[in-house]
């Protein structure tokens, strides 16, 4: 009935670079070696996948990626029958592979998903590790190697958007934001290959960009954002039109912001 | 004379100052001018002496006239000539001296011959519509105010184009056309109208037109939250008042012009605020009485540079505006009996910043290098510039220091503060306390003390077709509390209607749409949903029939405002009541106010009435985010009626706090019996004018106005306020049941 499934394509051949800001490395690792789930919280574009990525690599497992969606069902995450010529088939869905194959699901962006939805992850995540397939009628018992990986941003969290009590509490969690400004700046020259000087000024103009959350920026110019500006300005263009068109015009369209982030794109580039 | 002519026959003029000057006059002139200019200039001075109205204008015209001629021409001459004759032969001999005098400042704002003609229209215009007429005929008078207008051209020139001063004199001509004492006060710049439009007009970047953006720009680079307070640079003509810091905050100019150098106005205030936030974050106070005053400037002169260094450093960009910004003084010939102090401090300063200054003088350049390696050593304090500071003025000291006649082109830099806040004594001055003594007015109005300041909106005016400028003060209060039980008494009273209203408001949930799966009657195929189902069909299961999907509408996003008319008038009973129309309104706004409160918007009532422009009150009965309950009711039973209705200013205000309301539809019920009116304005059309421009700037905003007017004769003037948007209650006994009717159907 299963499909046959190489679950070595979801193996991560090269090590994504990933720089530590603190202990999650050590702390993800013991989280693994009991195999808890993680919930990982931060702004958008912070690193939080890269992380999973990374971990993923160093521990050698599989990474199975859902990006949630308010249309997803149980059934997008578990799996279902699909009609064949024959009559009807069944297909694991993401969880259910990581599941049965052991790898580690990660679930990004979940409280995008409907809540009812997310209740299906529950009994994988606490002592029982079963996945129940009603619809089958089989029960899976989570392969050893499996982990759930869980994050979210709390920054567009409303009372529509937050994940449920019972669900919060299935997990440890970890905090990620964005790394310190050497840190980032590292980064972004790692990234892109862009000297380390330049890498350091689109940095001073994130974190202007960052001191005006909450007074009409719903979130700052994120990690993601500066690699983008430095690799347009490693494809030739001029820094401050990369600045403009990577980290300011994408984040705002409220005139006085732009004007301002403008305006420190030319204090900052000399 | 040189050329063979003799002017002074020409000139034939016997006045003992004119034939004292006239020699020195023509000589200037000849440099400035062509053989027929002179010619022309002799001519028209000897014309102008023949007018008979004494020297003063033969004076005035020798001396302005050069100029003029050379800035626009020396066609103008004549031009000039025959208007002062135009001039003299009005009863407004008394103008001419002061319109001769205000040419030179007239050429030097205008600069080209069609401005000047334009300009010579307009003193002609004012003249003539400043001249009291008797029966509709000229009199006999002379223009009320003609000389002082013409006495203010320099300074109003300095700040407006022509087309600003335009419009300041169409203002002061239209507002008091029948008072000439506050004309005269309004042409001589000294009324605070007078002064307003004149902001008005000015060209050139307003402060409070970029308030937000230097606030971001303060958060964002410097992360500072500091107070702004704007200072006039209109009026102080003496003592230019110039940037500083202290604990209040930032003291800042209203408004800068862009540089001719094509610095924009905002870049400026950019400029000066960077300046003043390096010297917040690295200045550390000196004491300042161990130095003297050369001393300090000198040392304030290296430490603007070391902040400014430092801010480089973070923010490379800043040495381009900086450097643009900056006086660029020239290296001169020192002459004998001029102090050179500011000179010299302005060109170390330059040599400072710039790296490409140029300069060849060992001092300065000496002190630039010792500088720069002090400042790449790192770790620099205020102190460390001290010695520097100290060492300059010994190395660099002239003999001619102290004189009194003191060298100031190009030393005055403009986007620096005074560093007040660099230095401290160990006795205080006066000044300080001065300022910071408590007004005696306050203590004279403590019992006012618990209310806000009061809000200033403009009015319209259809005569002049412009706004007067701060006309209206509106007062906020939180209205006080009453007895809540009188209004759930009434809602138990409509208990019918509220249940009816309940019905109407369950059906209600317009807006965004919102897919609901899994319907077995719906407007389309759920196609995910049909697919499993069949596949469960297939598979032997039971199939799930609810494959369809439908839409609902859902996230109603409406904020609403409602403005309570609460004049005297509706203490009125009307015909066939036995309740007031206060009564009914206050019984109509509990059922909507509860009715909203189901429906979960956002919702604010407010009251307000008027004595006069300097006082119109707005109470706050419900705000945004409270909720229907019993301090929201309270304030309901205790509201009274009293007073006036002047609608724009509170449509003005209530729109205001309504058009922060974050939410895609924004409402404001006007409820109102009668049409606007004050006891200051005569003119009843002038309040409707001025509400219906109101009604139309909240449009402008986003915000739609509906007005529920409960005088059945509104009809007259409420389509002019309103346009479509209005409703006359009739039959005000049924206004409980038709308001939030109303409401819902607004809504829907």
């Amino acid at each position: 009935m299963t499909t046959q499934l190489d679950i070595n394509q979801y193996r991560i051949t090269e090590e994504p670079f990933y720089q530590a800001q603190g202990k999650e490395v050590a702390l993800y690792e013991v989280a693994y070696a009991a195999r808890l789930p993680v919930m990982l919280k931060g702004p958008t574009g912070c690193g939080k996948s890269r992380f999973v990525e990374h971990m993923a690599w160093k521990l050698n497992k599989p990474l199975i990626t859902v990006a949630c969606n308010e249309d997803m069902t149980a059934s997008d995450l578990v799996g279902r029958y699909l009609l064949d010529a024959g009559g009807t088939r069944w297909l694991d869905g993401p969880l259910t592979i990581a599941a049965r194959h052991g790898a580690i699901c990660y679930l990004d962006e979940i409280v995008e998903a409907r809540q009812d939805t997310t209740v299906v992850i529950h009994p994988l995540t606490d002592y029982r590790r079963t996945l129940p397939l009603d619809k089958k009628g089989e029960l899976i018992q989570a392969h050893p190697d499996f982990q759930l990986v869980i994050s979210y941003n709390p920054g567009y969290q409303s009372l529509m958007k937050d994940l449920k009590q019972s669900t919060k509490q299935r997990f440890t969690a970890m905090e990620f934001d964005y790394a310190s400004a050497e840190a980032e700046a590292a980064i972004v020259s790692r990234e892109t290959g862009i000297d380390a000087a330049l890498a350091q000024s689109l940095v001073k103009v994130g974190l202007a960009a960052r001191k005006l959350k909450g007074h009409g920026l719903d979130e700052g110019i994120s990690t993601r954002l500066l690699v983008y500006a430095a690799t347009l300005i490693g494809g030739g263009i001029e820094p401050r039109d990369a600045c403009r068109m990577a980290m300011v015009r994408p984040i705002t369209d409220d005139a006085d912001i732009r004007d301002t982030l403008d305006n420190a794109i030319d204090s900052v580039f000399a | 004379m040189s050329d063979g002519i003799d002017y002074r026959q020409i000139l034939d003029c016997r006045f003992a100052r004119v034939q004292s000057v006239f020699d020195d006059c023509l000589a200037f002139a000849r440099r400035k001018l062509s053989r027929d200019g002179v010619m022309a200039y002799v001519e028209g001075a000897r014309n102008i002496g023949k007018m008979g109205r004494g020297e003063e204008p033969v004076l005035m015209f020798l001396e302005e006239i050069p100029y003029l001629a050379r800035r626009t021409g020396e066609e103008i001459i004549p031009r000039i000539v025959e208007f002062t004759r135009q001039l003299g032969r009005t009863p407004n001999a008394k103008a001419i001296a002061p319109f001769l005098q205000s040419l030179g400042a007239a050429a030097r704002a205008l600069e080209s011959r069609e401005l000047l003609e334009e300009y010579l229209q307009l003193v002609w215009q004012t003249m003539q519509r400043t001249t009291p007429r008797v029966h509709g005929i000229d009199s006999m008078y002379a223009s009320e105010c003609l000389p002082e207008f013409l006495s203010s051209v320099p300074r109003v020139l300095g700040q407006l184009s022509l087309h600003g001063m335009q419009n300041w004199v169409d203002y002061g001509i239209k507002a008091y056309p029948n008072d000439p004492e506050r004309q005269r006060d309004y042409f001589l710049l000294q009324s605070a109208d007078s002064r307003a439009i004149l902001q008005r007009e000015r060209h050139g970047t307003l402060f409070s037109d970029h308030e937000r953006k230097l606030d971001l720009y303060l958060r964002a680079l410097w992360e500072s939250e500091s107070v702004m307070i704007p200072y006039s640079l209109a009026f102080d003509e003496l003592r230019k008042p110039v940037p500083y810091l202290d604990d209040n905050g930032i003291h800042l100019p209203d408004v800068y012009d862009d540089t001719s150098g094509g610095i924009r106005g905002i870049d400026r205030y950019r400029a000066l605020l960077a300046h003043l936030m390096a010297h917040r974050r690295w200045t550390t106070p000196l004491m300042a009485d161990n130095f003297s005053p050369f001393q300090r400037v000198s040392i304030e002169t290296f430490e603007d540079a070391r902040v400014e260094w430092l801010a480089m450093r973070e923010y490379p960009g800043l040495r381009k505006l900086w450097c643009a910004l900056h006086p660029v003084p020239r290296e001169i010939e020192p002459e004998e009996n001029v102090s050179y102090i500011r000179h010299r401090l302005a060109m170390l300063s330059r040599a400072l910043l710039d790296p490409h200054h140029g300069y060849t003088a060992p001092v300065i350049l000496k002190y630039a290098e010792q500088f720069q390696a002090l400042m790449a050593a790192g770790n620099t304090e205020t102190r460390a510039m001290v010695d520097l500071g100290v060492q300059f003025i010994l190395e660099s000291r002239q003999r001619n220091d102290s004189s009194a006649k003191v060298y100031f082109d190009d030393t005055e830099i403009d986007y620096r503060d005074d560093n007040r806040l660099m230095w401290r004594f160990f006795e205080d001055g006066d000044e300080e306390e001065y300022e910071n003594r408590p007004r005696q007015q306050q203590t004279e109005a403590a019992e006012d003390e618990a209310r806000l300041p009061p809000r200033l909106y403009p009015e319209w005016d259809y005569g002049t077709q412009n706004y007067r400028p701060d006309w209206v003060s509106v007062y906020e209060y939180l209205h006080p509390q009453g007895d809540a039980a009188y209004i759930e008494q009434l809602l138990l009273k409509h208990g019918a209607l509220a249940k009816r209203l309940k019905k109407i408001i369950d059906l209600l949930k317009p807006q965004q749409k919102v897919r609901i799966r899994y319907q077995e009657e719906g407007s389309e195929l759920d196609l995910d949903v049909a697919v499993r189902s069949l596949i469960e069909f297939r598979s032997g299961a039971q199939p799930d029939p609810r494959i369809n999907m439908s839409h609902k509408p859902d996230g109603r996003s409406i904020a609403v405002s409602l403005l309570l008319d609460l004049s005297a008038s509706l203490n009125d009973i009307p015909a066939g009541n036995d309740q007031s129309k206060l009564e009914l309104s206050r019984e109509a706004v509990s059922l909507l106010g509860w009715a909203v409160e189901q429906m979960g918007d956002a919702f604010a009532i407010g009251g307000f009435h008027s004595d006069t422009r300097h006082e119109v009150r707005f109470m706050h009965l419900k705000g945004y985010k409270e909720h229907w309950g019993h301090e929201v009711m309270g304030r309901l039973a205790a509201m009274e009626a009293g007073y006036s209705t002047r609608m724009g200013a509170a449509i003005r205000h209530a729109g205001d706090y309504l058009s922060h309301q974050q939410a895609d539809k924004k409402l404001l019920l006007v409820l109102t019996d009668g049409e606007p009116a004050d006891i200051d304005v005569a003119d009843e059309r002038l309040l409707i004018d001025d509400a219906r421009m109101a009604v139309r700037e909240m449009e402008q905003e986003g915000v739609y106005t509906y007005c529920i007017n409960l005088d059945p004769s509104a009809d007259e003037y409420v389509a002019d306020i309103f346009g479509h948007h209005y409703t006359v209650v009739d039959n005000v006994a049924r206004l409980p049941e038709r308001l939030p009717q109303l409401f819902m159907a607004l809504t829907r």
